[in-house]
């Protein structure tokens, strides 16, 4: 930590998660793949929408942006497309970007805008203290979902390749070595990157469905993870139950700032007559 | 003459530390222990320096040191201080 | 040296904003105000800006703010149910004070409504469309000239104090073509958000608690400052304290009431000796004029006073005219939405008479001369 605690905001820590819950082991584990990448601070800007998750950006020493709940890839988009040079991440949660930030997350990998996406799974909708969310497993309990969720959640991993975003991986607050990996690699991608971290809620989503600790949780994630590689040689029976981490999708495709500016500067030589004040509209310039 | 075995010196921030216990559950040695909810090293001379207490750790709480080695100053485009205009420096 | 130029008022807004330095438009297509997001998908690469036609309003509104925040002058535009979209985040852009300009081409509403017919039915909501008090300035052209020079004006509100900035068209304004003179872009007054000098000690909102505008400093430039949608203090952090939200939310409102005699703007017909008076904005008041002018012919001593900054309302000015005149006619194309402000600001100085038009059609001037001959509504 000692060296990428430079990349904290020092004055606002301690934070406000509560003690074992995940997004701390998460924020730590992008700030190391930063530190690694050793990226200009003055270059970042974090982006985040509404909930627990979203308060991450406050504690980092970049240009941070709190904004609406859900929408915080729209506002990222807005920054990433008018500054290209910036590096832009998004830190967002379950609910935030796959329940009411959907539209938003599906447009921006669609689009493979550089943007990298850090989703903090906690299952639950902390902030709000502890109503499910879309990716609450069905039968799991939460304060709105008193009889058992009978929806069924997202794969985020597959909602996120049909999507079309390039880069996605999966990994847990256990696994924060390899999640500090997923996603160095994923801010190398230039394009949408998503990494999604399961992150332990003893508050909510622990205390509600008697999962006990935030040890007793994170060791939940220990013996039901299987890494992508490792599966790959495992039969059914004995993936039963388990779920993927790891690097799940890892193919460049042409990234959607560069492509426009590109695009935009051929129109720009067309026309260099054009004075900055002096802009004739098409429809009218004779 | 088997190698000199490392030893580490584990710095905590009590402020920040909320004994959430992750870092005494997963140390592989066994190291890390919970006095009136902070961590602390009861057997310090046990620690490999696998750091997984720190990278583990929610709350930024706690670094392991390897004592008798000076790490060196990491120079990145960060450090750069933009107050101080580049054309200073040429002087 | 000005040109000559027939113009649709769409096309004018384009201009006016490209003139005032646009370089950020982010939209979704939806009628009256399909031609801005077309004309800026054009224009914009021209001049090295950047055009995005995002997945709905809701995005366009964050995308914008985010292009601001990093030094982009940014704009959108939509309509009726674009604007509703819109609301939640044209709140934050008031919270945060990012300066933004958002077109917004009446339509018949609510709901789906009229798409192509002309309406005046979001008066209330530019003002009160999002929740909480918050500060937002809402200008309305009310020919196609006017579209390009309120839409310079509303980027240079939008700078200068760092507010949302609402151009309140309808699908009449939007649509028609005039013969329209353009000034000389050059000598075009285009002002720019005052920035601080150097990253050292920068409160990103620190400012004078009596409607004071914070020094503006762009994402990228080794700021490292905190924008957030919550109540926050001089640092941008987050803040519960009671008194700390008392002075921001105080600060926020005043900015706009120091600016409202600095950006006032209206025009009038014939009101030196006028004994009714008509108030009309927008497409309403251009029906309103040639009513007027009927009148005058006819020996009439009616006047019309037009104003074009809705919010804040030029309450002043009106006042002083209410009390010289026995009649007062509010022709609007709603069930009466700027009226209750006009009934506010008159008072009992003279009785006001509601003329509401709401069947997607303009106002025909012979409709308002029939009112103002004192004829039955």
């Amino acid at each position: 930590m000692s060296d990428s605690l430079k990349y904290f905001r020092e004055n606002r820590l301690p934070h406000i998660w509560c003690p074992g819950c995940g997004h701390g082991t998460v924020t730590g584990a992008l700030v190391r793949a930063i530190a690694k990448l050793k990226l200009d601070k003055n270059k970042i800007v974090v982006v985040s929408g509404i909930g627990c998750s979203s308060r991450a950006p406050g504690y980092l020493d970049f240009d941070t942006l709190h904004t609406t709940h859900g929408r915080a890839l729209a506002f990222a988009t807005g920054i990433k497309l008018s500054r290209p040079e910036l590096k832009v991440i998004v830190m967002t949660g379950d609910g935030d970007c796959t329940a009411i930030g959907g539209n938003h997350f599906i447009h921006a990998a669609r689009r493979n805008i550089d943007i990298t996406t850090i989703l903090m799974n906690n299952n639950i909708y902390g902030m709000t203290s502890g109503q499910y969310s879309p990716m609450t497993p069905k039968g799991m309990l939460g304060t709105t979902a008193p009889y058992g969720n009978t929806e069924r959640s997202f794969d985020l991993a597959k909602l996120s390749i049909a999507a079309g975003a390039t880069y996605v991986a999966r990994a847990t607050a256990y696994h924060a070595v390899l999640l500090e990996e997923l996603i160095e690699k994923a801010l190398l991608n230039p394009g949408f990157s998503v990494v999604e971290a399961l992150s332990q809620c003893p508050t909510y989503y622990g205390r509600k469905n008697k999962l006990g600790t935030p040890v007793d949780m994170m060791t939940w994630f220990k013996d039901h993870a299987v890494n992508i590689k490792a599966a790959a040689v495992m039969s059914p029976e004995k993936l039963e139950g388990k779920f993927l981490i790891g690097e799940m999708h890892n193919s460049p495709e042409p990234e959607f700032t560069a492509e426009y500016s590109a695009l935009a500067e051929g129109v720009r030589r067309k026309f260099d007559s054009f004075q900055g004040g002096l802009r004739e509209c098409a429809q009218n310039s004779d | 003459m088997s190698e000199q075995k490392k030893s580490f010196e584990h710095i905590v921030r009590e402020r920040w530390c909320k004994g959430c216990n992750i870092c005494v559950a997963f140390c592989p040695k066994q190291v890390l222990a919970l006095r009136n909810g902070k961590v602390y090293a009861a057997h310090p001379e046990l620690c490999i320096g696998c750091r997984l207490c720190e990278i583990r750790c929610p709350d930024f709480a706690i670094e392991i040191h390897e004592k008798g080695v000076q790490k060196p100053e990491s120079q990145d485009a960060s450090d750069v201080d933009h107050t101080i205009p580049p054309e200073a420096k040429h002087a | 040296m000005p040109s000559v130029k027939l113009m649709q008022g769409n096309e004018a807004c384009t201009l006016g904003a490209l003139t005032a330095g646009l370089d950020f438009f982010a939209g979704y297509p939806i009628t009256p105000s399909t031609e801005i997001a077309e004309l800026c998908a054009e224009e914009l690469p021209k001049v090295g800006g950047k055009f995005i036609q995002m997945e709905d309003e809701i995005a366009s509104m964050a995308a914008i703010i985010g292009a601001s925040l990093t030094g982009r002058k940014a704009m959108t535009a939509t309509s009726g149910p674009g604007f509703s979209l819109m609301q939640e985040n044209i709140g934050y852009a008031s919270l945060a004070e990012v300066p933004v300009v958002i077109i917004n081409v009446q339509r018949v509403g609510p709901s789906t409504g009229m798409p192509t017919s002309p309406s005046q039915g979001e008066v209330m909501q530019a003002r009160w469309g999002t929740h909480g008090d918050h500060p937002v300035v809402v200008l309305a052209p009310g020919n196609v000239k006017e579209c390009f020079d309120l839409t310079v004006k509303a980027f240079n509100i939008a700078e200068d104090y760092r507010i949302p900035v609402v151009v309140l068209t309808d699908e009449v304004i939007g649509h028609m073509r005039e013969k329209v003179v353009l000034p000389d872009f050059e000598t075009v007054k285009v002002t720019r958000r005052k920035a601080p000098a150097s990253p050292g000690g920068y409160k990103p909102y620190e400012a004078d608690p009596d409607g004071g505008v914070p020094l503006m400093a762009s994402f990228g430039q080794g700021y490292r400052y905190h924008v957030t949608g919550l109540f926050h203090d001089e640092t941008g952090f987050p803040s519960n304290r009671g008194d700390v939200a008392d002075v921001l939310i105080r600060r926020l409102m005043k900015k706009v009431e120091n600016a409202e005699p600095l950006i006032r703007d209206y025009a009038t017909e014939s009101i030196e000796d006028c004994e009714i008076l008509v108030v009309a904005f927008g497409s309403s008041a251009m029906s309103s004029l040639s009513a007027v002018r009927q009148a005058r012919a006819k020996g009439i001593k009616v006047g019309l006073f037009r104003p074009k900054t809705i919010w804040p309302f030029p309450e002043e000015p009106l006042r002083e005219l209410s009390s010289q005149v026995k009649r007062v006619i509010v022709p609007e194309m709603n069930l009466g939405q700027l009226v209750l402000e006009i009934e506010r600001v008159i008072g009992c100085r003279a009785p006001v008479e509601r003329l509401s038009k709401v069947n997607g059609e303009l106002f025909k001037p012979e409709e308002i001369l029939f009112v103002i001959m004192g004829g039955e509504k």
